[in-house]
């Protein structure tokens, strides 16, 4: 590409090539990106109710019931994203239920990120899309039928300092499915949390 | 007659007393006038003339006078690496941010991570998947680059109804400046070889949350910069150590901490940090998205809320000003409100993506004053009032604020914020 090429002309540019080849096999440990596609995704699965015991038990204490309060990020909104005090959280603004996978599995619970299993993982989805009204009470969340949640702000947001991609469709590749059930297999990262 | 050096009267150049900024050195006009000291060892009060001083240190600190001189720290009450701390703009000069008041943005926690075990990994739509250790990085070609850093979030309290009464740098301080030293990312991002439908970088730090958030290739190769150094000398660990990325200009999420995997990808992934929060929801109910790069902006640092002025008389009027879009052009100031504007002298260097320092002399009278500055860039970009921006984007956006700051100075020489 055209950037690619300027930069190589450029003397300074030049390094001492000591990058590493990767294995395949340590790709997928650290490769951890869940697209909107859902690419990426891992196996695994859970439903509303036994999303609710455990919301109960490792979210609840900084979410509020049922995602209302508490002194953690709002998750479910009974607002609007307009007015004078509009109301934007997880059922009402985010754009893709991808995301939600995503971070409650990189970051949650702050105590201990990355300790919740992959089906741990899908039913707190599910528990709190059921909460904010996505999907039904009983609908199961896995790889194929997360990715294909449709939310209710999909659309909102105008790309200010970047182009949306062109309109060409764009295959949908089967996610990274060897994934271990116990979540990230990845060590965590040494932190001090509450520091 | 002639008039001799420091009679001549201060040059008015915009109303409430704003004086002409070549004045303060032409006319040689000062705030105090020193009173030397004799010294005589006997009974003089200065002890230190005659006692031996401290030792040598290995790592100086700043004066124990200085101790006030802090980071102002906000974190969540049940997660407390979860949160701000702000840098003390208003008790600071020149453009550098001291390394340990550099603002600090954390999401779950500061890691302690070994340097010799840390790994960038590069990867997804490239020719190749490398890894580079930082004993590696060291030996790539490197450059400095003077820039701010500004938070995303900084100067949020401007969206409330009512202006917030704290200093300066804690309404304005998510943002600081230093001497960035690094690799070029677009050389690394060559090395392993750029797929031409890769648009897009998804980075990740090695935090406690892992933090990612997308970047568009474009600007990957363009100046940003694989950040070894600070100010000289290896990064903090609150500011990253070993690794971050400086994305010169940008929203300080995109200037990732930790920063251990780079993945090339088509379009961004949609992180959180980049869909429920670092979004702006505007008064119809859509969002900005992808909102890159910080805007001009400025603030009188001194005299600013916290400071009072004990006497009438000449006294400097200190910011500083700065764009994410390049270079500051100029900034205006104004000590009546708005009324009237008058150039203040902008402090070299004038870099671009970079502090810059102004300065203009004033003329208290005693009476009530609001001092408010204005930055322009080359853009022309201008700072917009306050009234302006929350026409525009409502006061829900929560980022991206750069609304023209309003100091009132009243007649006690006390100084409040409010909306001017």
């Amino acid at each position: 590409m055209l950037l690619s090429e300027g930069a190589l002309a450029d003397p300074r540019s030049v390094g001492p090539q000591l990058g590493k080849p990767v294995a395949a096999a340590e790709l997928t440990v650290i490769d951890r990106s869940i697209y909107p596609d859902g690419r990426g995704l891992p196996e695994g699965s859970g439903t509303a109710a036994a999303g609710k015991s455990i919301y109960e038990a490792q979210c609840r204490s900084c979410h509020g019931t049922e995602g209302i309060g508490g002194s953690g990020g709002q998750l479910i909104s009974r607002g609007a994203l307009t007015g004078k005090e509009p109301d934007p959280a997880i059922n009402n603004y985010w754009p893709y239920a991808t995301t939600l996978f995503d971070f409650t599995r990189r970051a949650m619970p702050m105590a201990a990120p990355g300790s919740l299993s992959n089906d741990e993982v899908y039913a707190l989805c599910a528990y709190l899309l059921h909460l904010g009204g996505v999907i039904g009470i009983d609908d199961e969340m896995n790889a194929q039928s997360l990715a294909q949640v449709r939310m209710p702000n999909r659309d909102g947001f105008d790309w200010v300092d970047a182009k949306k991609p062109s309109d060409r469709p764009q295959a949908v590749r089967p996610g990274k499915s060897v994934r271990s059930s116990g979540s990230m297999a990845q060590p965590v990262p040494s932190a001090s949390p509450g520091s | 007659m002639t008039q001799r050096r420091g009679q001549i009267p201060p040059t008015t150049a915009a109303g409430n007393g704003l004086l002409d900024r070549r004045g303060f050195l032409k006319r040689g006009l000062t705030l105090t006038a020193a009173v030397a000291t004799p010294a005589v060892a006997a009974d003089d009060p200065q002890r230190w003339l005659h006692t031996p001083g401290a030792p040598f240190s290995n790592y100086g600190q700043p004066s124990e006078q200085e101790k006030g001189v802090i980071r102002w720290i906000s974190a969540n009450r049940e997660v407390h690496g979860n949160g701000v701390s702000w840098t003390p703009l208003e008790a600071l000069e020149g453009i550098i941010t001291p390394s340990g008041l550099h603002f600090e943005r954390h999401h779950n926690g500061v890691p302690k991570i070994p340097g010799d075990q840390h790994r960038l990994f590069v990867h997804g739509l490239t020719r190749r998947a490398l890894s580079f250790s930082i004993a590696d990085l060291l030996r790539y070609p490197m450059r400095s680059r003077l820039c701010f850093i500004e938070c995303g979030g900084n100067s949020n309290a401007g969206w409330n109804a009512e202006p917030l009464q704290t200093r300066a740098g804690t309404l304005h301080g998510l943002a600081s400046c230093s001497e960035w030293t690094g690799v070029p990312l677009s050389i690394v991002l060559e090395e392993a070889g750029i797929d031409s439908e890769a648009s897009w970088l998804v980075l990740e730090g090695a935090d406690a949350i892992a933090m990612n958030v997308s970047l568009p290739l474009h600007k990957a190769m363009d100046d940003c910069l694989l950040a070894l150094y600070q100010n000289g000398e290896r990064l903090r660990p609150e500011n990253g150590y070993p690794l971050r990325l400086l994305v010169p200009g940008w929203e300080g999420v995109l200037n990732v901490k930790w920063l251990h995997r780079i993945e090339l990808s088509r379009e961004p992934v949609m992180a959180r940090n980049e869909t429920s929060r670092y979004t702006e929801l505007q008064p119809d109910g859509r969002a900005r998205q992808f909102t890159f790069v910080m805007a001009a902006k400025s603030v009188i640092t001194s005299p600013s809320p916290g400071h009072l002025l004990r006497e009438r008389g000449i006294y400097e009027i200190r910011g500083l000003a700065w764009s994410g879009q390049g270079k500051i052009r100029k900034v205006e100031v104004s000590a009546d409100a708005g009324k009237t504007w008058a150039l203040a002298e902008l402090q070299k260097p004038v870099l671009s993506q970079c502090f810059t320092r102004f300065r203009i002399p004033w003329q208290w009278n005693g009476q009530s004053a609001v001092l408010k500055s204005r930055a322009t860039d080359e853009t022309g970009t201008v700072q917009p009032e306050r009234a302006k921006l929350v026409a525009e984007r409502g006061r829900a956006g929560y980022f991206h604020y750069n609304a023209i700051v309003a100091w009132n100075v009243d007649e006690e020489g006390e100084i409040t914020h409010v909306y001017a």
